[in-house]
């Protein structure tokens, strides 16, 4: 199937006081319609600056440095400002972390919709928009009266789905979704991710999610990317990923899923992330790695397929156990 | 002798111009054996008063009504060498680790600090020594962690050092809260195997917590919590294992599933 979004070799460079962070280093992925991918790693694995990038939201000392991304036949990353203006919200949408920083404080609901209408030039006519936001705001289950409130009257979750609401409201091909529902209770959680796959579904649209808790990707994407220090290291079918990670990193990040199994195993990786001015040589991944033979020292690890759409980066991937 | 929450009831003020108040803890009594050397999990979501709750038993907060009793005393009357004893007998792992520490302190003197104050150590050379065997107890190596400052360590050495800090003042009890909603994953199971290990050295742990699975991972008795009062409680086996309360029933069903289930969201709209 085409994609709707093709990533091609993506940099992402922060400038630090200590060198040039790599945050971004050579990521390759595609976006199927319709589907929903989880970009999944560690703080500092470089997966929401991948997601930010974009949508071209990297401020300095932060720079994309290199790639393309391909939606609609143009690259995102080389857009000009006013085309850049017109896709962003029409055609590629973000749904944020932290709903209460998104969201204009001093702005009633109904403003927020406004400005995103008139920046885009639609829908035109008072009563046009009025039945317009309300029909958003009831397709993300919330009452139309809600446009009238500001966001601090509303709760976590309800200004989590007005966010929602604002992403599908010109109804983009891409979603992207930064940890959307981080700061919510479990039970919030929950019901804001139904409404967010319906409505993804609803409009056709394909969505990139960006979290940590791999949990919670089990229970919501079709496929799974896993980054390590600003690597795509395993991607592929979640279903698969999870029977056969290929990647010890992957393995890891499973295994570490607290769970109600036998209970007191605590099960994790040991060490830390390693530095993004000067990473280790060969795999990022080495000093840390249960599986690590010399080879991994020196040797960056290439991309291998172990499925139709299963890819891994392990000089071991080919092998059965390699947690051993 | 206990550590003791008896009927605790604290409001707080909802704003200069009003007489109306919010209602952060309802009644609730807890009773902690240190001797028993137990694992209790207080379970719940925002606003369901746990937090509050850690905060009177470590007293650094008064209930409005109700008690909190150490070895049978009102910690408002504890006074001298007994306030002493319930300060280093009770100590905090809290859910932040950046705000935590003094950012004046050396990590060195984020330990030295404590332990020549409630005299474990009775030199500085004793107390560098206590410092070192803490920071290695939690997988730390002393080299490079004692002489930086907290600013200088990572989220997740920070949360070691706050367990470690704790530890090395050989507590009875333990209040823990949200210990690992703030770190990766990949160290959660460290951080909470240095908590579970504490039971086996005998120190009992109150374990505050939205997640059901490491509340069921590490504790032997669980205290569901919603809206300042308690809605079930008991061994972890029936409160998480088979639960009475339709609310805890809620918070089980919202658990992401441990392995891929397309089916997870279904029927989930409502919620």
């Amino acid at each position: 199937m085409t994609p709707v979004l093709s990533v091609r070799d993506l940099h992402v460079e922060f400038g630090t006081p200590a060198g040039l962070a790599r945050a971004v280093a050579g990521v390759s992925f595609d976006l199927i319609p319709r589907e929903r991918l989880g970009l999944v790693g560690e703080s500092g694995s470089g997966k929401t600056t991948t997601a930010l990038a974009l949508l071209r939201l990297i401020r300095p000392p932060g720079r994309i440095a290199g790639g393309v991304a391909t939606l609609d036949g143009r690259d995102l990353l080389t857009a000009a400002p006013a085309e850049l203006r017109r896709l962003r919200g029409a055609r590629i949408a973000l749904v944020p972390q932290g709903a209460m920083n998104a969201l204009n404080p001093v702005l009633d609901i109904r403003a927020q919709f406004e400005d995103l209408f008139d920046a885009h030039g639609e829908p035109r006519g008072r009563a046009a928009r009025r039945d317009r936001i309300a029909a958003l705001l009831q397709s993300v289950g919330l009452q139309p009266e809600v446009m009238a409130r500001f966001p601090h009257q509303l709760s976590g979750g309800m200004r989590q789905r007005v966010c929602i609401a604002l992403a599908i409201a010109l109804r983009p091909a891409v979603i992207v979704a930064d940890e959307p529902t981080s700061a919510l209770d479990v039970i919030v959680q929950k019901g804001v991710l139904a409404t967010l796959a319906r409505v993804q579904r609803e409009i056709g649209a394909a969505l990139l999610i960006v979290g940590h808790d791999m949990g919670l990707m089990a229970g919501f994407v079709h496929r799974i990317a896993v980054m390590y220090a600003g690597r795509l290291v395993e991607i592929g079918p979640v279903a698969e990923v999870f029977a056969r990670p290929r990647h010890p990193y992957t393995r890891a990040l499973i295994e570490s899923l607290p769970r109600f199994g036998p209970r007191g195993v605590f099960r994790g990786l040991p060490g830390t992330a390693p530095s993004l001015v000067s990473p280790p040589p060969g795999c990022p991944l080495h000093p840390r790695c249960p599986a690590a033979i010399p080879r991994c020292a020196v040797e960056p690890p290439a991309e291998t397929r172990h499925g139709p759409a299963h890819l891994a980066r392990c000089h071991r991937a080919e092998e059965a156990d390699l947690a051993a | 002798m206990p550590l003791e929450l008896r009927d605790a009831r604290v409001t707080f003020g909802d704003g200069l111009f009003t007489r109306r108040r919010t209602i952060a803890l309802d009644g609730v009594s807890l009773r902690l054996d240190p001797d028993a050397a137990e694992t209790v999990a207080v379970v719940g979501e925002s606003g369901s008063g746990k937090t509050t709750l850690t905060r009177l038993l470590l007293g650094l907060l008064r209930p409005n009504d109700g008690r909190v009793l150490w070895r049978g005393t009102d910690l408002r009357q504890l006074r001298g060498a007994a306030l002493l004893e319930y300060r280093r007998s009770v100590q905090a792992v809290f859910q932040d680790p950046f705000g935590a520490f003094n950012p004046a302190h050396r990590v060195d003197r984020v330990l030295t600090l404590p332990a020549r104050r409630f005299g474990l150590a009775v030199d500085a050379t004793a107390a560098h020594a206590l410092a070192v065997r803490a920071v290695e107890a939690v997988g730390l190596r002393p080299a490079e962690t004692l002489g930086r400052y907290p600013h200088q360590l990572s989220g997740g050495q920070r949360q070691r050092l706050m367990v470690a800090r704790a530890m090395m003042l050989r507590p009875r009890v333990i209040v823990a809260d949200e210990p690992v909603s703030m770190v990766d994953a990949s160290l959660r199971a460290t951080i909470l195997g240095a908590l579970h290990a504490l039971r086996l050295s005998g120190v009992t742990l109150v374990y505050v917590t939205h997640d059901l699975t490491t509340a069921w991972q590490l504790a032997d008795r669980v205290m569901v919590m919603r809206g300042g009062a308690v809605v079930e409680e008991g061994g972890v086996e029936g409160v998480i294992g088979a639960p009475r309360h339709p609310y805890t029933r809620a918070l089980l069903a919202a658990v992401p599933p441990a392995m891929p289930d397309p089916t997870w969201l279904e029927d989930a709209e409502a919620a």
